[in-house]
């Protein structure tokens, strides 16, 4: 009886503690992710409210589109998105026809000097086309591609990581599948397109996944190589709308922003496992 | 048949890899290469062609301040950024695999930065940083603090950076932290239940290690990151105040494009490559090492 009495007594405050415990964590956890909302949420508050409201925070305040308006009509938002558009999605099929090719090619034909050819692919992992803008820039102009749209996509089009990705991911494919494709007859490009793009396409959904999300987001490259109207895409537009020179309201700089955002921002919301699946899929391999 | 296989293997090796070889090569392996080259020589001008000056660019930039400073920055960074946010992405990720109300929204409210560009980003963040009526200095004047110029002053400048930088990446590498967490066999916490062993012990003494070649992967990813990432500083700083914002890549975009001195930048591009060239080398020793503890 003493005994027993003595462990409820014991147990109490440590389930107490525990709970407690718990409900601190959760409350930590909570701030941070309400924390890490705060840019998104005030650009939408600035965005939708008049802008004596930018810095006060009323929540009787009225809503209002006008300042979407406004950017819209300052700035060739149009133009952007079309640039935009664009270059992710030719930069996007570019990418996958050339990555599936050499990618293939490691993972299953036996060549002289491959691996060390692969060691010359990952190279580009580590010095990626924004380090060495300098030089590229100067190839371009050679090129004559400086403010084309094809300029800014043509050094991420052979991608490292993406030939890395897919090669992964070819090697785990059984070759008994590859050869019944032969026995029927099948060619090497047959047999790609038959068994392997089919197998892969997980992988060619995350890599899509971040390789728009990347373009979409860029900003140093893009910047460098256009200077008109006809192919700056939306990041390099947002930075010249935003710049303190131009002297645009608060108010209306953030209805750009957001408009900047939002397609990228609302496909995210609505494929938000997928998003957040593509970005593990392709960091784990 | 046999030999007759192997050429064929070889002649199919080669061309499906030419398209992307040919890309790569221009855009990655022969700038690199001539970026070397280009440091070598003076940026020609209309009057003045460009000619062969050996080490005089290296010269001087080993004499120029604003060299040394932005490296200096750099470093900064890169110290300021990568600890915290590697740390910050660890909790996301425990506390996002472990059993919390709300699971979904916190997780995408973690990500959520990773997929917005940089340079919209930090056009919120200006206001935040923004004297008197921004959001850090209305929420200090509630606590009784004065008024603050966070980006005007040399000492809070790359701070304001730095957080920036933290709150971008902390989610994205949560990502590679959740994937782990989530190929941990659960026994494993069971057993050290039945052990007594509290959550930190067990974190600490069985989770964390498990975890290690997660942390030096996200870890060579956010050095890298560090000499990467300065897309904000074109919105929030221009490097300023006096260059105690600036970073390499950053400067090396100024000497390029602001003062057109390419073979200068040229000069600058070298020393990147060369700390990525040791990132790389370093990567390479410590993975043959392998902190595997499996």
């Amino acid at each position: 009886m003493t005994a027993a009495s003595h462990s409820a007594t014991l147990g109490t405050p440590r389930r107490r503690r525990l709970k407690f415990g718990t409900v601190l964590e959760t409350g930590a956890a909570w701030l941070l992710a309400l924390l890490w909302l705060l840019p998104l949420i005030y650009a939408f508050w600035s965005a939708f409210h008049p802008s004596e409201y930018a810095t006060r925070f009323d929540l009787m305040a009225p809503l209002t589109l006008d300042n979407f308006r406004e950017a819209w009509s300052q700035a060739p938002f149009a133009r952007y998105y079309l640039n935009t558009f664009m270059m992710v999605t030719s930069i996007l099929i570019v990418q996958f026809i050339l990555c599936t090719l050499a990618a293939y090619a490691f993972a299953r034909f036996e060549f002289r000097g491959r691996d060390f050819a692969f060691a010359l692919v990952l190279v580009q992992l580590m010095i990626m086309p924004e380090v060495l803008i300098v030089e590229n820039y100067r190839t371009m102009s050679q090129l004559g591609l400086v403010d084309t749209i094809t300029g800014i996509g043509l050094p991420y089009m052979a991608s490292a990581f993406g030939i890395f990705l897919l090669r992964q991911t070819f090697k785990t494919i059984p070759k008994e599948l590859e050869d019944a494709a032969r026995v029927e007859g099948c060619g090497p490009l047959q047999i790609l397109w038959k068994v392997y793009v089919p197998l892969a396409k997980p992988t060619y959904v995350a890599y899509g996944l971040v390789s728009v999300s990347y373009h979409w987001n860029n900003f140093l490259w893009p910047l460098v190589i256009t200077n008109s109207q006809t192919t700056r895409p939306l990041t390099v537009g947002l930075a010249i709308f935003s710049a303190p020179e131009s002297g645009v309201d608060w108010p209306i700089i953030t209805a750009g922003t957001l408009l900047a955002v939002a397609p990228l921002l609302i496909a995210f919301l609505l494929f938000q496992r997928q998003f957040v699946q593509s970005f593990m899929h392709a960091g784990i391999k | 048949m046999s030999s007759a296989h192997t050429t064929r293997n070889q002649v199919y090796g080669w061309l499906l890899l030419t398209p992307a070889a040919i890309l790569l090569i221009t855009f990655t392996h022969y700038p690199a290469i001539a970026t070397l080259a280009q440091s070598f020589f003076s940026t020609g001008t209309v009057s003045r062609p460009s000619k062969f000056i050996g080490l005089d660019n290296y010269r001087s930039m080993l004499e120029d301040e604003v060299f040394w400073k932005v490296l200096e920055n750099n470093i900064w960074y890169a110290v300021g950024t990568i600890p915290i946010s590697i740390a910050i992405a660890l909790l996301m990720a425990v506390w996002v695999n472990g059993k919390l109300p709300l699971r979904g929204l916190v997780r995408m409210s973690y990500f959520t930065p990773t997929i917005l560009p940089m340079i919209a980003v930090a056009n919120i963040w200006l206001f935040f940083y923004t004297p008197e009526i921004g959001l850090l200095d209305q929420v200090g004047a509630l606590f009784g603090f004065a008024s603050h110029n966070w980006l005007g002053d040399t000492d809070t400048v790359l701070g304001c950076i730095i957080a920036i930088a933290i709150w971008k990446e902390a989610g994205f590498f949560m990502i590679f932290y959740l994937a782990a967490l989530q190929t941990l066999p659960p026994e494993l916490e069971e057993a050290a239940k039945l052990e007594g062993a509290s959550r930190w012990t067990f974190f600490r003494r069985v989770t964390f290690p498990l975890l290690m070649p997660t942390t030096l992967f996200v870890l060579i990813n956010a050095v890298i990151n560090s000499f990467k990432l300065v897309d904000q500083l074109f919105i929030l700083t221009k490097g300023g105040p006096d260059n105690a914002s600036s970073l390499l890549l950053y400067y090396i975009y100024e000497a390029a494009f602001s003062f057109f001195d390419q073979n200068y930048a040229s000069t600058l591009t070298v020393v990147l490559l060369l700390m990525l060239a040791v990132i790389a080398i370093g990567q390479f020793v410590i993975l043959d090492k392998r902190i595997h503890y499996r």
